[in-house]
């Protein structure tokens, strides 16, 4: 299902955080990287699509408008993976994980909802935590454990807030690359938000670069990512080079 | 991993059977609860001042007017009551505890640290001392009522200030006690306005005894403990989303305010019912809870059983002490929960933070 932002406007209060946010239709089976500083708007952004902070504009999946979703049509075609980790409490990763999954029963046996459950595991490769408490697990495992309850409900549309701060390098590009697999394997839709632009110039199909509540530039991460809109962006001097492998990264020389 | 360690799992067993295996050891432990219950329930029966023995106690159940008058008075009218008001008080205690620490997110919850207790016994307080029985209105309905009112008041607060400092664990506790502090003095007020039958009755609800239950007011506790049972087992997979975090439930569509507030007024509903007739028994709530998350875990369907279960063993554990420390005299039960439960719960969390499972 395509992804359509029209005119996506979001205020806490008196103070506007997001306005006018168009994208026109972003296609599926793709990787969108949601990019900017810090409060530029775009964890708002996810949280709007999520269902948790009321909107003005419309935003459409496919033929229908989140606005008009009821809970079990987001429940069905929406995964959130929130910015917050899941709680350090005495829940097995198992029983995290099934209690997402049991939206899946309505439309699932139970002997399918435990074979989706140990696909995830084994496919994010955290199969010897699914039996330990979730205090006993580091914030990278907890992250882990928060992005297999949303892969585990072959949601349309992903929704992933910083799947990846809490991971060291490792696990970052082994997250993107399950994602991305995902994504294209399923021909979904993955709206990521991240910091780090090299692993989004890597793993997203299409950027959006926020700046300051409003879309700076959309398009194709080449053509997003250039000197001019970093500077606008994040304020800093950065240069597009191409590395042994062929691959674009971007330098940052300094901050402006 | 919670208290009873796992097996290793075998080469090429599923996730889905090693977690069925870990289940029907959670199962066996909530069945052993059961059963210890069972035995404290029946062996309270049997202790009290008047020399009953074990068979007769028996006997006496069985087939009650193979008794003497005054035994079967004793065993029916006064152990059996008394036993099985500290089962289902319990019960109430531990399951309202355990609601309120998922849905306030804090282990410290309780319906005492947060004054949901002390506003049942200022609303307990206020029926006794403007007693309406004259207009034909009994004490046995307009004490818990009353209690209720303003458990359920309290509780609305705390899930306000909760919302609007944005659930900060310490700001709601404090805002708990401070609220605890004012609502005694408020009972403090009543007490001295009181006249002496009516101090008395006041005095009791604060001490927390068993000494008044009777069958009639079991069964009304009874029926409350088991309806809340069932709406909370009922809301058991959004309070095990919840527990995974606030943002995670709100993200699967579990509306996780009106979750809170429904829960609070269950609880209210649980602690003013159960206290209407005993009094303050502190304590429980917060420790039941506590020792079932480490006995069996948190996935709500069985935590919250566990949790009704260990606050029904731990309170007949405490009436069994309360009639033993000094022979011929029954201690108030809400002395004896502190005196006997607190050394107790240190010890297992002492335990448990050298395992380093808590």
């Amino acid at each position: 299902m395509n992804l359509n932002l029209d005119q996506i406007s979001i205020s806490y209060g008196k103070t506007k955080i997001l306005s006018d946010i168009t994208t026109g239709s972003l296609q599926k089976g793709n990787v969108i990287a949601l990019l900017g500083s810090n409060g530029a708007g775009k964890s708002t952004l996810v949280k709007a699509l999520a269902g948790l902070v009321p909107y003005q504009g419309k935003a459409s999946l496919g033929d229908l408008e989140f606005a008009q979703m009821t809970q079990e049509q987001r429940l069905a075609l929406i995964g959130y993976v929130p910015q917050t980790l899941p709680q350090a409490s005495s829940l097995l990763a198992y029983e995290v994980v099934k209690s997402a999954a049991n939206s899946l029963l309505k439309s699932q046996s139970v002997s399918a909802m435990e074979e989706a459950i140990e696909e995830v595991f084994q496919k994010l490769k955290i199969s010897h935590l699914a039996l330990l408490p979730m205090h006993k697990l580091s914030g990278g495992q907890k992250q882990m454990v928060s992005l297999a309850q949303a892969i585990v409900r072959q949601p349309e549309l992903y929704l992933l807030d910083e799947p990846t701060s809490a991971l060291d390098l490792n696990w970052q590009i082994q997250v993107l690359e399950t994602v991305r697999n995902e994504v294209k394997k399923n021909q979904s839709t993955a709206v990521l938000v991240c910091h780090d632009i090299n692993l989004a110039l890597r793993y997203c199909d299409h950027i959006l670069l926020l700046n300051q509540g409003q879309l700076l530039s959309s398009g194709l991460p080449k053509e997003c990512l250039t000197p001019d809109t970093l500077a606008k962006a994040y304020q800093v001097s950065a240069r597009v080079e191409t590395c042994s492998l062929g691959r674009p990264m971007i330098l940052v020389d300094h901050a402006l | 991993m919670p208290f009873i360690q796992r097996a290793k799992p075998q080469e090429g067993q599923t996730l889905a059977s090693q977690y069925r295996q870990y289940m029907s050891l959670r199962l066996i432990i909530l069945l052993a609860l059961a059963v210890g219950t069972l035995l404290t329930l029946v062996y309270d029966l049997s202790e009290g001042p008047s020399s009953l023995s074990f068979l007769g106690l028996l006997q006496g159940l069985w087939s009650p007017d193979s008794l003497p008058i005054t035994q079967q008075v004793i065993i029916w009218d006064i152990r059996l009551p008394y036993a099985l008001m500290a089962i289902l008080v319990g019960a109430a205690l531990g399951l309202a505890g355990a609601e309120m620490q998922t849905a306030l997110n804090n282990p410290l919850a309780s319906p005492f640290t947060l004054g949901v207790g002390s506003a049942a016994t200022f609303g307990a307080s206020l029926a006794i001392v403007f007693d309406l029985s004259h207009l034909g209105i009994s004490q046995n309905f307009l004490l818990p009522v009353c209690a209720f009112a303003f458990a359920g008041a309290t509780s609305l607060i705390i899930l306000g200030i909760a919302n609007n400092l944005g659930g900060s664990i310490h700001s709601v506790l404090l805002f708990g006690i401070a609220l605890m502090f004012g609502l005694n003095a408020m009972v403090g007020v009543l007490q001295f306005v009181a006249d002496e039958g009516q101090l008395q009755q006041i005095v009791f609800w604060t001490m927390g005894s068993l000494a008044r239950a009777d069958i009639e007011k079991a069964s009304i506790v009874a029926i409350v403990l088991l309806v809340c049972l069932v709406f909370s087992l009922r809301n058991a997979w959004a309070m095990t989303l919840l527990r995974s975090g606030e943002e995670q439930a709100k993200s699967m569509g579990i509306n996780v305010k009106r979750l809170r507030v429904i829960t609070l007024l269950r609880v209210s509903l649980l602690t003013a019912v159960a206290l209407a007739f005993v009094g303050e028994i502190g304590f429980i709530g917060l420790v039941a809870p506590h020792i079932a998350r480490m006995i069996i875990g948190e996935s709500h369907r069985l935590f919250l059983i566990g949790s009704a279960l260990c606050g029904a063993l731990l309170l007949s554990l405490a009436s069994i002490a309360s009639k033993s420390v000094i022979s011929g005299l029954v201690l108030p039960i809400g002395m004896v929960t502190a005196l006997v439960g607190i050394p107790f719960f240190i010890t297992l969390i002492y335990q448990h933070q050298k395992r380093n499972t808590l």
